[in-house]
Order: structure tokens, then C-alpha cells, then sequence
């Protein structure tokens, strides 16, 4: 087992931040910790650190119990958001820094830690850049170069604290891409913590959906996006039209528009509902067909690279709807602003009002 | 046509007004008076000038100042970066109030300050009492001189050093703590070379200030001859005799001494500073 999490508890003056918490991470796997600023993802990654501690709880790394030591004795790799690089020494130096204090019965030989530093400078494509200075380096150059220095020291576990959000982001995509093939590589058990579901659903093996302290859902990208746990995560998950309503009669009622109730509330009878539908799974067409697609008036029309997003307002929706169709059917229906469209939901995720938001 | 060029680049205004005002400025507070000084000993020729500057009492008195401004602005470089530290990094009740008194030193004139370490040094007073007992000498000799030039330069230590301080995210100890480092290895290894050019600053500027610092110094150093003299007061009591030129001499040479040592130090810092640009 690569990290057990037993009943992490934190509270802050005023708020908990993190309400009894247990999480086990496989060895070798790459985690995600998603959720909304101060909904105490950071903290979790920092008790595991030991950079701070927790209330009551046990962190188990690797089978050995460091819930009570410091930071030094841990052996985690930890990679903060603004780099935190030592800006008086060099890259080589940096990196090397976790070898060259290192007690003299442990530390490795000169030659020993100059081929590890250069090997992992390598690793991380640096090693053209040895003497330079943090200042003299990119965002994106000095997070790898922050990454080597992690390594360096064969930390039992690596944690990576919004590592992509200070980059900007053309940078911030391909780090990512690169960071998951390096763990493919190197497979050192990590954890990462981001508010930005594109980077959880796209780099980790399992995300923790993380929201008021609390764990609301646990999954492999797929099944969190394509099966949330509940409102939150739904609506967190992606851009989503929320419509609220109510269940009756095996009907979900949607301002002025009805459609079926999914399996699981058929039986259910007047209960207030949310209904989510995510801009791509609405369907858009010119022509009316069968039965039941509804007529709204395209009010905006955004290109959002390879779809296009349009806002249509709806007869009996408060909201203006959002819809993205491809480029290609908004080519041949040539649709423009003012326009009257009819419009279908292909899928839709109902929740009653017990899971609140 | 080079310099018109540079003009026509430069997108802040009012060069040309701002740099003549700093002309005329430094020539007219700094410069200038100075000057009086160069004036003042040429006439005297070269013989009597070396007479006068090399005087036993004189040379005795250049070495006692020296000394002491260093050892002092050695004390205030770790009592001054450890305030700074207090004050940058914690957050405790009366913090305000610990941060002002830091500034004391500025605002209180010499004298007073003298005044006050003479009665609490004098044998009756209340540390007086505590060192005679310890047969420690303070009052009347060099040790009493150190103590009022620590009291003088302390706030040039912790003011230089807090802006530095404060921007050194604590991010950065918390990583050489997770890669394995020691309290000890972090501080020698990551905080002190970070710390230093500042500092190399404070310091200088403590030692500089300790140099020419006299109102708190005659009132504790009794300025025995030979022993406890200090420089600016062999400078004063020349005048006190009339001897312009002498006192010229004097201060001549510990004006170029301490230029110097300012000019090499900042030279020091800029090659520290430029090495990580």
C-alpha cells in the first residue's frame, strides 16, 4: 500500500478543514486531489508532508507509520506551487541539495551524487541548464527543475501542490502530458492537488473529489465524470446548465418542458429536482421534429476553438440555455444570431433535492 | 548624437531635472562641505599634517575607534538579525510596539543615550553594580564604548534586513525541510547566503554610523588619553584649541578611511549580487 490516510481530522479556528478523512492510495499511482479553493485539499497534502499536523488521524507511507515526524524524516518529495527553489544556488546545486545534506553515513560520493543530479536533470530535459540560476529560468523550467530536486532524494511518496497553476496555459498543457509520461516512467506514488478538473480528468489514475473537508466521490476519471456521486461533483466536473424542477409521475418538469425521469427516480413522486445537462449534450437543429424538442431564440454566438458555444433563450427557462454543437454542424445549419432553433437534451442527469449542493 | 538618441529611448520623464537637482544636491549637503575639510589641511603643508595625523595619542585614538565600531557592528549583525527575524516571522501580542522601539536609537539624541548608559554602567548604577562585582570594566574603558555603538547601531541592522526578511517565502524553508535538511543546514546553507547582502549593509552602515558616533560615547568612555579617546574626540578637542588645521588633519583621514571601506564593501555586495542575476 503506497499511502493510507486513516481518519485525518483538521480543524482551524472557525471552520473544519478537514472532517475525518480515510483515503488508501495504491503504490505507484497518481492521484488527483480536485476540488474548490480552501475546500482543504492543500491542507491534506501538507499533513502528509508533515508541514502541518493533524488533529487526530494516522498517515501511513509505504507501510511505515509517519504520522508524528517532521518533514525531514518523512522522505515525501513535495513540489510547491511558486517553485520554492533555493534562488542562491545553481540548478546543479538545487537539485543535488537533498543529497548533499544527507548525513555523512549516507551520503553518496561526489561522483555518486553528480550522476544522480544529472541523470534526473536529464530526466526532466534540464540538463542543458546545470549552471544556471532559478531567475534565469522560466515557469515552466524552474517547476521541472523544482520536480528533479524532489526526486533526487527517492522519496517513498511525491506530492505536488498546484504544480501547473502559477504557468500559463500552453505551458501548463504540456507539462502535463509530460508529467504523466514521466510517471509512467518512474511510477514514485503521487499525489497532486488542482482546482482544475481538466488537469485532474486528463493526468491522474483515481481523482479525490474534495469539497468542505470532505470526500464526495472517489474514481477513476471516467467513472467520477460519467457517473458523479452527486450534484457537486456533476457541477463541478465541467461547464453544466442547471435547471431546477420537479420529479412527478416518472417526469422531471424543466420550466415549461418535461422529459423522463431516469430509472432510479421513476418511482419517486414530487420531489424538487436538479436537473444538469452539460452544454455538449444538447442537440440543435432547425428543423422540428417528433414530439418533444423546444424552441429557443439563439441570443449569442462564441467560438470556442473546435466548438462552437451558442446561448439560447428558451420559452419557460429563466437561464438562457448553453449549448456547444461541433464546428461542422454549425457550418451546414448556418445558423446566426436571432435565429430560431429546436433544441434536445441528449442526456441528462437528474438529482433530488437531498443531495444538496 | 548618441547622447540625443538615449533622451529620445528613455520613457521616464524628466531626466535631465531630476539628475541636475541630484547634482546639486549632493554637491551642495555632501560634497561641498566636505571639501572644507581637503581646504583646510592642505595649507598646513605635508610635514605637519604626518606630524598631526600620526600622533601617538591620534593613532591611538583612530585604532580605538575603528576596533570598536566593529566589534560593535559585528554584536548588531546577530542581534539585529535575530530581531528582524522575531519581527518578520511571528505574530504575537505587542509586535507594534517591539517594532517601534527598534527605531529609538534614530530619534533619541546621542547624548541623552549617553547619559542614560553612564548612570546605569556608573558603579552605582544598576548594571554597575552587577559588573564591578564581576570585575568587569565598562565604564571609562572600551568595553562601555562597544555597548554605546551596539545601542547606535542596532536599527540599521533589523531595518535593512526586514524587507529582505519578508520577501524570503517561508516556501522555501519548508522544502529544504521535506528534502531532508536539518534547522541548522537549512539556516547556514539556504538563509544566510540569502541574507547576506543585507547584512554586509546594515553592518556597514552600523560600523560607518559607530565611526563617527560621539554624543553617546564621551559621557561612558572617562576619554582617558591614550586609552579611551576616540576620534571625532580628538577632532573636538583640537578645535577646542584652535587648531583648525590639525583638527582638519584629523578628520581627513578618517573621512578617506571610511570612504574606502564604504566604497570596497558595496563593491563586495555588488559582485555578490551580480553572480545570481
Amino acid at each position: 500500500m503506497g499511502i493510507e490516510l486513516q481518519n485525518i481530522t483538521k480543524k482551524f479556528t472557525g471552520y473544519t478543514a478537514l472532517d475525518n478523512i480515510s483515503l488508501n492510495i495504491a503504490s505507484g499511482e497518481l492521484i488527483a486531489l480536485l476540488g474548490p479553493s480552501g475546500c482543504g485539499k492543500t491542507t491534506l497534502l501538507r499533513i502528509i508532508a508533515g508541514l502541518e499536523t493533524a488533529d487526530s488521524g494516522k498517515i501511513i507511507l509505504e507501510g511505515k507509520d509517519t504520522t508524528n515526524l517532521p518533514p525531514r524524516e518523512k522522505n515525501v518529495g513535495f513540489v510547491f506551487q511558486h517553485y520554492a527553489l533555493f534562488r542562491r544556488l545553481n540548478v546543479y546545486e538545487n537539485v543535488a541539495f537533498g543529497l548533499k545534506v544527507l548525513p555523512r553515513s549516507k551520503r553518496p560520493s561526489k561522483s555518486e551524487i553528480k550522476d544522480r543530479v544529472e541523470h534526473l536533470l536529464k530526466l526532466v530535459q534540464m540538463d542543458w541548464a546545470l549552471k544556471r540560476y532559478p531567475s534565469q529560468l522560466s515557469g515552466g523550467q524552474r517547476q521541472r527543475v523544482a520536480l528533479a530536486r524532489a526526486l533526487a532524494v527517492n522519496p517513498r511518496v511525491l506530492l505536488l501542490d498546484e504544480p501547473f497553476s502559477a504557468l500559463d496555459a500552453k505551458v501548463r498543457q504540456e507539462l502535463r502530458r509530460w508529467l504523466r509520461k514521466l510517471h509512467d516512467e518512474i511510477h514514485v506514488t503521487s499525489i497532486f492537488v488542482t482546482h482544475d478538473q481538466e488537469e485532474a480528468l486528463e493526468l491522474a489514475d483515481r481523482i479525490v473529489v474534495i469539497n468542505k473537508g470532505n470526500i464526495e466521490q472517489l474514481g477513476t476519471p471516467q467513472e467520477v465524470y460519467d457517473h458523479p456521486a452527486n450534484a457537486f461533483v456533476y457541477n463541478f466536473l465541467g461547464n453544466v446548465n442547471v435547471f431546477h424542477g420537479r420529479v412527478h409521475e416518472g417526469m422531471v418538469t424543466l420550466g415549461g418542458h418535461t422529459v423522463d425521469a431516469p430509472d432510479e427516480l421513476k418511482s419517486t413522486a414530487g420531489t424538487t429536482s436538479q436537473t444538469f445537462v452539460r452544454p455538449h449534450e444538447i442537440g440543435i437543429s432547425k428543423i422540428k421534429s417528433e414530439g418533444n424538442d423546444l424552441a429557443g431564440t439563439v441570443r449569442e454566438i462564441r467560438l470556442l476553438g473546435g466548438q462552437i458555444g451558442l446561448n439560447i433563450d428558451c420559452e419557460g427557462f429563466e437561464q438562457p440555455i448553453d449549448a456547444e454543437i461541433p464546428r461542422e454542424l454549425y457550418l451546414n445549419l448556418q445558423i446566426k444570431k436571432g435565429d430560431t432553433v429546436f433544441v434536445t437534451f441528449n442526456k441528462v442527469k437528474v438529482f433530488t433535492d437531498d443531495y444538496a449542493i | 548624437m548618441a547622447i540625443f538618441q538615449k533622451k529620445r529611448r528613455n520613457i521616464l520623464p524628466g531626466f535631465g531635472l531630476s539628475m541636475g537637482y541630484t547634482v546639486f544636491y549632493l554637491s551642495a549637503v555632501v560634497i561641498v562641505p566636505l571639501s572644507m575639510i581637503f581646504f583646510n589641511a592642505i595649507p598646513m603643508g605635508w610635514e605637519p599634517f604626518l606630524s598631526a595625523v600620526t600622533a601617538p595619542r591620534v593613532l591611538a585614538s583612530y585604532k580605538l575607534s575603528f576596533s570598536t565600531a566593529f566589534f560593535a557592528a559585528l554584536f548588531d549583525a546577530v542581534a539585529g538579525l535575530l530581531t528582524a527575524w522575531v519581527l518578520v516571522r511571528y505574530r504575537f501580542p505587542g509586535r507594534a510596539v517591539l517594532d517601534a522601539l527598534v527605531d529609538i536609537p534614530f530619534a533619541l539624541p546621542t547624548a541623552v543615550a549617553g547619559i542614560c548608559f553612564a548612570t546605569l554602567y556608573s558603579p552605582i548604577g544598576w548594571l554597575g553594580d552587577i559588573t564591578t562585582k564581576w570585575n568587569i570594566e565598562v565604564i571609562n574603558s572600551p568595553t562601555g564604548i562597544v555597548i554605546a555603538l551596539i545601542f547606535i547601531g542596532f536599527p540599521f541592522v533589523v531595518r535593512t534586513l526586514q524587507p529582505v526578511l519578508e520577501e524570503l517565502e517561508p516556501e522555501i524553508e519548508e522544502s529544504a525541510h521535506c528534502l531532508g535538511a536539518t534547522r541548522m543546514q537549512t539556516f547556514r546553507k539556504i538563509l544566510l547566503p540569502h541574507l547576506f547582502p543585507a547584512l554586509l549593509t546594515g553592518s556597514t552602515l552600523a560600523f560607518a554610523r559607530g565611526i563617527g558616533e560621539y554624543g553617546s560615547v564621551i559621557f561612558i568612555a572617562g576619554n582617558l588619553p591614550m586609552k579611551t579617546e576616540i576620534a571625532p574626540l580628538m577632532i573636538m578637542s583640537k578645535l577646542d584649541q584652535y587648531d583648525y588645521n590639525g583638527a582638519s588633519a584629523v578628520a581627513l583621514v578618517l573621512l578617506v578611511i571610511s570612504f574606502s571601506m564604504i566604497l570596497l564593501l558595496n563593491a563586495v555586495q555588488e559582485w555578490q549580487q551580480n553572480e545570481y542575476r
